[in-house]
């Protein structure tokens, strides 16, 4: 790990849930201005999160505050991995097991909103994986390395080699930010049980957790968004930054025009905008690889 | 040679043992025991051997002159198809007559004529097969000894069959010594002998216990497999009299005029298909699963299907950019994709089990397919990891179904506080098969880049989507254990000392293997896969793509040691959580019930409804039959994946034959 590289880890572990708070704050606001409301506090999510953590600790069962933190740590953990420089797909894969453990915790309960949710979360992975997967494959074939550290070498923003897998990441980001389709298992909007089932029976501390895990999972995903644009400039740090803005932005946007999707219609739309810009823009890199 | 030689005939010999013994008994209990073990230890001791004293680089040869065994083999060639023509008789299933005289004859024939008399040595072992002999040693020989508690509880639960429970701990030996034949045969006559074995012995497994159904899906098994034979012939025959060569690796060597050796390879592809399960042959396979739970096992992890992608691994250098090739690929890969899907739409626990070996095979497979070192890596590792995963898997599923007399996942809820040694064993295998510290994932995740490194567009689309609906299936499994309804007590298993003795090691090489993994690819995968690309490369490719295909064999680990380092620390933490668990639970918190809208009726079990009455509580995972059940998409993957091969074989049939 290089010296930067620890630098990086250093600061996504200290202020990644600041900054996600912030930009969720940001958002909550945003959506609440395009419904004329006026929206809660800017820094609302944080103080939710730090209650929570002041709370009574209750539990279910004894497995739910394992399973909880488990996810909590390899969510974490596949951040770091992401910003140290590591291996992307192994990000990837290690996110996955993450979730895979949140699931878990929702299952134990033996509750049915839980048990829908964790299904729900489950059909979401596997709607949303093949693009993650894809989107791994196209810095590869772009750059010829799954490093990340490799990968921001690049002489020019990766966004241009690779439009379709941006479209496809960014389509799957709306489910992956707990946006769209309002019927998700942990969406933000939380109209009745059966749409944050996941999380519905954890409560107090254990619930924080899940939080912590979502805010640092936030972070990455938008580091994610931001490896298409930076390259070994310095300064196009500030340009990947206003992208990020722009596609949360966009992602709000998108979450207030569509209102109603819902799961089947997500599993169906991701894997159709996956097949087609992921592989129309998997067929091209290729053809310009050989 | 002794080795071999024992390694092969014992099993032969243990089978014939047991033949007689036909009551229950401590005695054969510890001849199968023992024997297991024998088996066990002969195969680590040789492999060891090998690799130590030997020098390995092209392979060891045994056995030259053959003549008094060559007319054994022929005369145990027609029992064999005395036996099949017998039963199809009795059975009334008059079709497959003409496929077992079809495969048979010819070859008897060649036997009798002295056609197939050869100078070349008759087995041959070199790393592959080394690898091959511990997976059928160690996977196989457990899975015998875990027959052993099984057949019994067995007969207890099912008294409506008849007990023969010798003949059928027999046949699991017979297979044993036929596997490890087929795996050090060179000879193509010899492992076709063992091949046509391994076929009629599923056969005969798979309708153990007579019934209707059973005996169905045994003819089906065995018709799909004597067709792969008659394919298998049609090679010999092509080698012998047009190519004038009696061995496989002539066939991977063969210079003179490359071109001839489509045909033959096509030919042994096709086999190979038929006997991996690939699709549109998936459907034996299923159908194998009305046998006693070691038959599935040894059949769908060490054995059987394994003995078709070991010949696709082996002919793979010769498959790079050719017509066979992309029919292997392609079909591997969409079978990988298609049978995950349909995993998920199914809730028999060893269904499940099967749309999964079936889908794993696929990747196999298309990985041998690609014809390139990092695939064939890949291929290989794939290989040995689900060897031990799923032997244990079918194990603990046919332990649990002893216990409860249920196999079904959706009964399996709560099982981590019913039987929680069984939830132990079937979380690792859960595990082992779907996330990423664990093997499958990794030599899946080697996969991936192998496809990407090949630029197979379509693999890597498959790979991606089905490795998404596998989580899915995977998971949702994994959940049901672990939703634990409130007051649940621990039961009592009945689970037999002979079945931990193999379930417990077995979850201990799973875990193990991911960390050593890295030494088993040094010392055996890599210098095989290099031997067997430098040799072959003469043929169909330029000189080029040759330097191209072995640039990479010398950094053939796809995963780098960073990610392995990653991987190993993911690992531990994933191995301390129960550790974890006693502590973070040190602190007895305020405990909760699970929340149903606040109508619990004092429990998680039952709430009010809204006319006030009590209601039981029954949760259901997904199976998403309305979009891809089997009803709706099996029959359309068969036609496709059939109609494929039709076409591609009758390329590679012209194009071998008149080009």
């Amino acid at each position: 790990m290089t010296m930067i590289g620890m630098i990086a880890v250093i600061i996504y572990l200290v202020i990644s849930p600041l900054i996600a708070c912030l930009i969720s704050g940001v958002d909550r606001v945003v959506t609440a201005r395009m419904q004329g409301r006026k929206g809660p506090k800017l820094m609302q999510p944080w103080y939710d999160i730090v209650k929570l953590f002041a709370k009574e600790a209750t539990s279910v069962n004894d497995m739910q505050k394992i399973l909880v933190m488990a996810h909590c740590f390899f969510a974490i953990f596949s951040g770091a991995v992401f910003f140290a420089g590591g291996d992307i797909l192994l990000v990837l894969f290690a996110l996955t097991m993450a979730e895979v453990f949140l699931v878990l915790a929702a299952y134990s309960v033996n509750a049915a909103y839980s048990e829908l949710g964790a299904q729900r979360e489950l059909l979401q992975m596997m709607a949303y994986e093949p693009m993650t997967l894809l989107t791994a494959v196209g810095f590869y074939l772009s750059t010829g390395s799954f490093k990340v550290e490799d990968i921001i070498k690049t002489d020019i923003p990766l966004i241009i080699k690779m439009p379709g897998f941006f479209i496809g990441f960014c389509f799957i980001l709306v489910i992956k930010m707990r946006k769209s389709p309002f019927d998700l298992a942990t969406s933000h909007h939380a109209h009745q049980e059966v749409i944050k089932g996941l999380t519905g029976d954890l409560s107090g501390p254990v619930y924080g957790f899940s939080e912590l895990a979502e805010l640092y999972e936030e972070v990455l995903m938008l580091g994610i968004v931001g490896l298409f644009f930076v390259t070994s400039d310095p300064l196009s740090l500030a340009g990947a930054a206003a992208a990020i803005i722009i596609v949360m932005f966009c992602m709000s946007l998108t979450d207030n025009i569509f209102p109603r999707v819902k799961w089947e219609g997500m599993l169906k739309a991701a894997w159709i905008v996956t097949f087609f810009a992921g592989g129309a823009n998997l067929v091209v890199l290729s053809l310009l690889n050989r | 040679m002794p080795v071999l030689a024992f390694l092969i005939l014992f099993p032969f010999a243990i089978a014939f043992i047991l033949f007689f013994l036909k009551k229950d008994s401590k005695g054969r209990s510890f001849v199968v025991i023992s024997g297991g073990l024998a088996e066990l230890a002969g195969s680590v001791l040789f492999a060891a051997d090998n690799l130590m004293n030997h020098d390995m680089e092209m392979g060891t040869y045994y056995l030259k002159e053959t003549h008094m065994t060559d007319m054994f083999i022929a005369a145990l060639e027609l029992c064999l198809m005395l036996l099949v023509i017998f039963l199809s008789v009795k059975y009334k299933k008059y079709y497959v007559i003409l496929l077992s005289a079809l495969g048979t004859l010819p070859v008897l024939y060649m036997d009798i004529s002295g056609a197939a008399e050869t100078t070349a040595s008759h087995f041959k072992v070199d790393h592959l097969t080394l690898i091959m002999v511990l997976v059928v040693g160690v996977v196989g020989s457990l899975i015998c000894i875990y027959a052993v508690g099984y057949i019994r509880d067995y007969h207890h639960h099912h008294t409506e069959f008849t007990d023969r429970s010798g003949y059928f701990l027999s046949l699991l030996f017979v297979f044993l010594g036929a596997m490890m034949g087929l795996i050090s045969s060179d000879n193509l006559m010899w492992m076709y002998f063992f091949w046509e074995i391994t076929s009629v012995c599923s056969f005969l497994l798979i309708g153990y216990s007579r019934t209707a159904e059973a005996v169905n899906n045994s003819f089906r098994a065995l018709w799909m497999n004597l067709l792969g034979g008659c394919g298998f012939m049609a090679a010999i025959v092509f080698c012998i009299y047009v190519m004038e060569i009696t061995n496989i690796s002539q066939l991977l060597l063969f210079t003179t005029m490359p071109v001839l050796a489509i045909f033959p390879v096509a030919m042994l592809s096709f086999a190979a298909l038929t006997k991996s399960a690939q699709m549109p042959f998936s459907r034996w396979l299923l159908g194998a699963m009305v046998a006693p739970t070691p038959t599935s096992a040894l059949l769908h992890s060490a054995t059987m299907v394994k003995a078709g992608v070991y010949l696709l691994l082996r002919l793979s250098p010769v498959m790079y950019e050719t017509y066979v090739g992309t029919m292997v690929t392609a079909i591997g890969g969409f079978t990988f994709f298609a049978a995950s899907l349909l995993a998920i739409t199914v809730s028999d626990g060893k269904k499940v089990l099967a749309y999964s070996t079936i889908s794993n095979l696929g990747l196999i497979t298309a990985a041998a397919g690609c014809g390139m070192a990092e695939a064939v890596w890949a291929g290989i590792m794939l290989l040995i990891f689900h060897a031990v995963t799923k032997s244990m898997m079918f194990m603990s599923v046919g332990a649990y179904e002893n216990s409860t007399g249920s196999r079904d996942v959706e009964d399996m809820h709560g099982m981590i506080v019913r039987y929680p040694k069984l939830a132990f064993v079937m979380t690792i295998g859960i595990f082992g098969m779907s996330v990423v510290p664990m093997g499958m994932c990794v030599a899946k995740w080697a996969a991936l880049k192998a496809f990407i490194d090949t630029g197979n567009i379509y693999l890597i689309l498959f790979l991606c989507f089905g490795s998404a609906s596998t989580l899915f299936y995977w998971i949702k499994w994994l959940g049901k254990i672990f939703s634990v309804s409130k007051g649940s007590k621990r039961h009592e298993d009945t689970v037999h000392g002979s079945e931990w003795v193999a379930i417990y090691p077995l979850s201990a090489i799973a875990v193990i293997l991911c960390l050593v993994y890295p030494f088993i690819s040094r010392f055996s995968v890599t210098p095989y896969i290099q031997n067997a690309f430098s040799g072959s490369l003469n043929r169909l490719v330029s000189a080029a793509t040759a330097d191209s295909l072995l640039g990479s064999t010398d950094n053939i680990v796809a995963i780098s040691t960073e990610d392995f380092v990653i991987m190993g620390v993911m690992l531990i933490c994933m191995c301390i959580l129960p550790l974890a668990m006693k502590y973070v639970n040190s602190v007895q918190e305020r405990r909760v019930m699970s929340y149903m809208s606040g109508f619990n009726t004092g429990d998680d079990r039952s709430f009010y409804d809204s006319f006030g009455n009590e209601r039981g509580q029954y949760l259901s995972n997904w199976y998403m039959n309305d979009i891809f059940g089997e009803k709706k998409i099996l029959a359309a993957c068969l036609m496709i994946t059939a109609a494929f091969l039709v076409v591609m074989m009758g390329i590679c049939t012209m194009g071998g034959l008149f080009l």
